[in-house]
C-alpha cells in the first residue's frame, strides 16, 4: 500500500482509527506505550490493528526509548504513544534525549478534548509548549481531516535533513471526531539530499592535498547518512589518520589501521594527541561538542577546518571552518572522493605511528573478566558483529566506549549529547524488539539501570534477547571519580547507603539473573548467559576505586590528559 | 536622547500563521538569554502567511540566531533589515507623539 489510491467510496473513520492507518501505511509495525483518559480512542483503534504490535511498557520514559533504540538501530523513524498530563510529562526526557543526538522518534500523545484545553482539565499540560525546545517540529492537531497531513508529514521532518524527534499532540474529540477519507496521503519519507557545491568540494580537496598533518574527525551524522563506507574510501585515499566521537564508535572498524580511537574527555591519547598537532581538521557530521573538544579555544590550535554537516546551522557555530559545506554527508562525500589525490605524507604517518605506539590508550586488567575493562572484552568475546551494544551512562558507558571492538555504525546505541542515566535498558529492549534475531547487550550501572529497572518487567514480557550486564559498585561511580579528584576526595551523596540485591530483583521482575560475583567460572557463566536466547541480567561487582582513565579535567584543553 | 533601534537590528520573519508560531520563534531567544526589545506581527494576504518583525540588540550571536530561525518549520523566510529605516523607529514616533 505505497500508492495513494482513492477507494471506491470514501470511508468513515474517526480521528484515531486514521492515526492507526496512517501509522499502518508508514510501515510501523511495534510501537510502545501507555494508555490513559486522552489516549484511549487512539488504543481503541489500535486494538483492530493486526499488523501493529504494541509493547506495554511500565513508564512512558520507557516508551521512549524504545522507540529510540529502533529508531537508532534501524534508522528509520518509530513511535510511541502516551496519554496526556503524566504520561506526557514523562516522555520529555526520552524526547530530549533524541534531540540531542538527532534520532527519529515519532511522539504521538493524547491531550484533553479542544474545549477543555487551558481550563486546567484533569491530566491536561501544555505539551506543545513544553515540547517545543526539544523537538525538531511539534503539532498540536485540531481536526480529524489535519492528521492526513499532520502523520506523513511528521514521518517526513523526523527523518529529513538532520534527523530528530516529531511530537503529534492530539486532543481526545479530535481522536474521535467522524471524517471521510476519500484519499490516503503517501507515506511521509525523508526528502531527498541536493549536492553540495563544486566549487566548495574543489577547495576542500585542494585543501586536502597541501595538508602535511590532517585528521579525519568522525561524527554521528556519518552514522545517520549511512556514510560509513564513503568515510573510510576517504581515509584510505587521501591516508587520513582518523578519530571518532563518541556516537561514531563503529564507522570506522576498531582494527582499522588509520583508526586512532575516540576523541574527547575519555578519548585515546594518541587521538587527542594526534589532534594537537595536526593543520587540518576534515569533520564529517560532527558539532564540536564540549565533551569532544575539551577547552575549545584550546582545541586543535593550528588546525584549519573543513566542515561536512547536514545541518548549516552547525557550520561556524563553535568553530570557524575555512571550508563549511552543508549537505547530507554521504553525498558530499561520494562528490568529493574523485577530487582526492592519493597521498603518503611519511613524516606524519611516522609521527602517528610513534603517537600511537607512545600514547596509547591503555585498557588494563583485560584478561580479568571481574575487571571493567575485562568484563567488556569478555563479553566482545562471546558476541558475533551483529549484535547490538546498547549503554546507560556514566563509567560502564566511557568503560564500553573504550574496550568494545566496535566493527559496524548502528550497533553502538548510547546516550551521548544528553547522558541520560536509564537509556540504557529501554533503549536495548527496542532494538532487540526490532532485531529479534540479534544478540543486544546493554552495559549499565547500578545508578542508572535504577533509573529504568520497570522495564525488566517489559523485558519478560516481550521476552527479549537483551543481556543487561550490570557492573556494580554500589556507586554513582562517574561523580564519585569526580569529586575524589576534582573536589579535594570530599565524596558526597555519591555513595549508595542502600543497595538492592540486583539478581533477586531481575528474578522478581521475571527476568533470569547470572551472578558472576560467584560463578565459580566466570567466563563460562558468561558465555552461557549470552548465548542463550531471552531476557538475562548478568552482575559483576566493580571496585569503587576503578576510574576511568585518561580524563580530561573539565575546562582543560584536551591535551592535559590525567592517567594516561 | 537614544532612539530605541540604536545598536539593534530588525529581523522580519515570514512565517506560517497558527497560534504555536510565536512560541516557536520567541523560544529560541528566550533559551539562549538574548532579549527580544520589541514584536510587531501582521497576518499577510490572506492569513496563511504572517511577517513578524523582531527589534534585538547587535550581538556576535545574531548570525547564528538567524541560522537557527530559518531551521524552523513553520519558517519560510528571515530577513535582516538595515537599521535606520524600520516599523519600529516609526511606531515610538507614533507612541512618544
Amino acid at each position: 500500500m505505497t500508492q495513494a489510491e482513492s477507494p471506491a467510496k470514501p470511508e468513515r473513520l474517526s480521528g484515531a482509527e486514521i492515526v492507526v492507518r496512517l501509522l499502518e501505511r508508514q510501515g510501523i509495525r511495534i510501537l510502545a506505550g501507555i494508555p490513559g483518559s486522552a489516549n484511549l480512542p487512539l488504543y481503541d483503534a489500535l486494538l483492530h490493528s493486526k499488523i501493529i504490535h504494541h509493547v506495554l511498557t511500565r513508564h512512558e520514559q520507557g516508551a521512549g526509548f524504545i522507540a529510540q533504540g529502533m529508531a537508532r538501530a534501524s534508522g528509520q523513524p518509530a513511535v510511541c504513544f502516551a496519554t496526556s498530563g503524566p504520561g506526557t510529562t514523562n516522555l520529555l526526557t526520552a524526547i530530549a534525549d533524541a534531540k540531542l543526538d538527532s534520532i527519529p522518534v515519532v511522539a504521538i500523545t493524547g491531550q484533553v478534548s479542544r474545549n477543555m484545553i487551558g481550563t486546567d482539565a484533569f491530566q491536561e499540560v501544555d505539551t506543545y509548549g513544553l515540547t517545543i525546545p526539544i523537538t525538531k517540529h511539534n503539532y498540536l492537531v485540531n481536526s480529524a481531516e489535519e492528521l492526513l497531513k499532520v502523520i506523513p508529514n511528521a514521518f517526513r521532518l523526523a527523518a529529513s535533513g538532520r534527523p530528530g524527534p516529531v511530537l503529534i499532540d492530539i486532543p481526545k474529540d479530535v481522536q474521535l471526531e467522524q471524517v471521510d477519507v476519500v484519499q490516503w496521503p503517501e507515506p511521509g519519507k525523508a526528502d531527498s539530499n541536493p549536492p553540495a557545491d563544486g566549487l566548495l568540494l574543489a577547495a576542500a580537496a585542494k585543501m586536502i592535498a597541501e595538508s602535511a598533518r590532517p585528521i579525519l574527525y568522525l561524527g554521528g551524522g556519518v552514522v545517520h547518512s549511512g556514510a560509513a563506507e564513503q568515510a573510510r574510501l576517504l581515509a584510505e585515499k587521501a591516508n587520513l589518520p582518523t578519530v571518532t566521537t563518541l556516537l561514531a564508535l563503529g564507522t570506522l572498524a576498531v582494527d582499522h589501521p588509520l583508526l586512532l580511537g575516540m576523541l574527547g574527555m575519555h578519548g585515546a591519547p594518541c587521538a587527542n594527541l594526534s589532534m594537537d598537532e595536526s593543520d587540518l581538521l576534515i569533520v564529517v557530521g560532527a558539532r564540536f561538542d564540549d565533551r569532544a573538544t575539551g577547552k575549545l579555544a584550546e582545541f586543535c590550535p593550528q588546525a584549519k577546518v573543513i566542515h561536512i554537516d547536514i545541518d548549516p546551522a552547525e557550520l561556524d557555530k563553535l568553530r570557524a571552518s575555512h571550508v563549511a559545506i552543508g549537505g547530507d554527508v554521504g553525498t558530499v562525500l561520494e562528490q568529493l572522493l574523485p577530487l582526492i589525490q592519493s597521498q603518503e605524507r611519511p613524516v606524519w604517518q611516522a609521527r602517528i605511528q610513534a603517537l600511537k605506539t607512545n600514547s596509547p590508550l591503555r585498557l588494563p586488567g583485560l584478561d580479568d573478566p571481574r575487571s571493567p575493562y575485562g568484563l567488556v572484552r569478555a563479553v566482545a568475546d562471546c558476541l558475533d558483529e551483529n549484535a547490538i551494544i546498547a549503554t546507560d551512562v556514566g563509567q560502564h558507558q566511557m568503560w564500553a566506549a573504550q574496550a568494545y571492538p566496535h566493527r559496524r555504525p548502528r550497533r553502538w546505541l548510547t546516550s551521548g549529547g544528553l547522558g541520560t542515566m536509564g537509556f540504557g535498558l529501554p533503549t536495548a529492549l527496542g532494538a532487540a524488539l526490532a532485531e529479534p534475531e540479534n544478540t543486544v547487550a546493554c552495559f549499565s550501572g547500578d545508578g542508572s539501570l535504577l533509573m529504568n529497572i520497570q522495564e525488566l518487567v517489559t523485558a519478560a514480557q516481550e521476552n527479549v534477547n537483551v543481556k543487561v550486564v550490570l557492573m556494580n559498585n554500589s556507586t554513582l561511580g562517574l561523580v564519585h571519580q569526580q569529586q575524589t579528584m576534582f573536589y579535594g576526595e570530599r565524596t558526597f551523596a555519591a555513595e549508595f547507603t542502600h543497595v538492592p540485591d540486583f539478581v533477586a530483583l531481575a528474578q522478581a521482575c521475571g527476568v533470569r539473573a547470572v551472578n558472576l560475583d560467584t560463578a565459580a567460572d566466570p567466563r563460562a557463566a558468561l558465555a552461557e548467559a549470552l548465548t542463550s536466547r531471552g531476557p538475562c541480567l548478568i552482575h559483576c561487582s566493580i571496585n569503587v576505586r576503578e576510574k576511568v582513565y585518561p580524563i580530561v579535567p573539565p575546562g582543560a584543553p584536551n591535551r592535559e590528559m590525567l592517567g594516561t | 536622547m537614544q532612539n530605541i533601534c540604536s545598536n539593534r537590528t530588525v529581523l522580519e520573519l515570514t512565517v506560517n500563521n497558527h497560534p504555536g508560531v510565536m512560541s516557536h520563534v520567541v523560544g529560541l531567544f528566550s533559551r539562549r538569554a538574548y532579549n527580544v526589545e520589541g514584536i510587531l506581527c501582521l497576518p499577510v494576504g490572506d492569513g496563511d502567511t504572517s511577517r513578524i518583525w523582531l527589534l534585538v540588540n547587535e550581538d556576535k550571536r545574531l548570525l547564528q540566531m538567524i541560522k537557527q530561525a530559518e531551521k524552523l518549520e513553520d519558517v519560510q523566510k528571515v530577513r535582516r533589515l538595515a537599521a535606520d529605516d524600520n516599523l519600529f523607529a516609526r511606531l515610538e514616533s507614533l507612541i512618544m507623539a
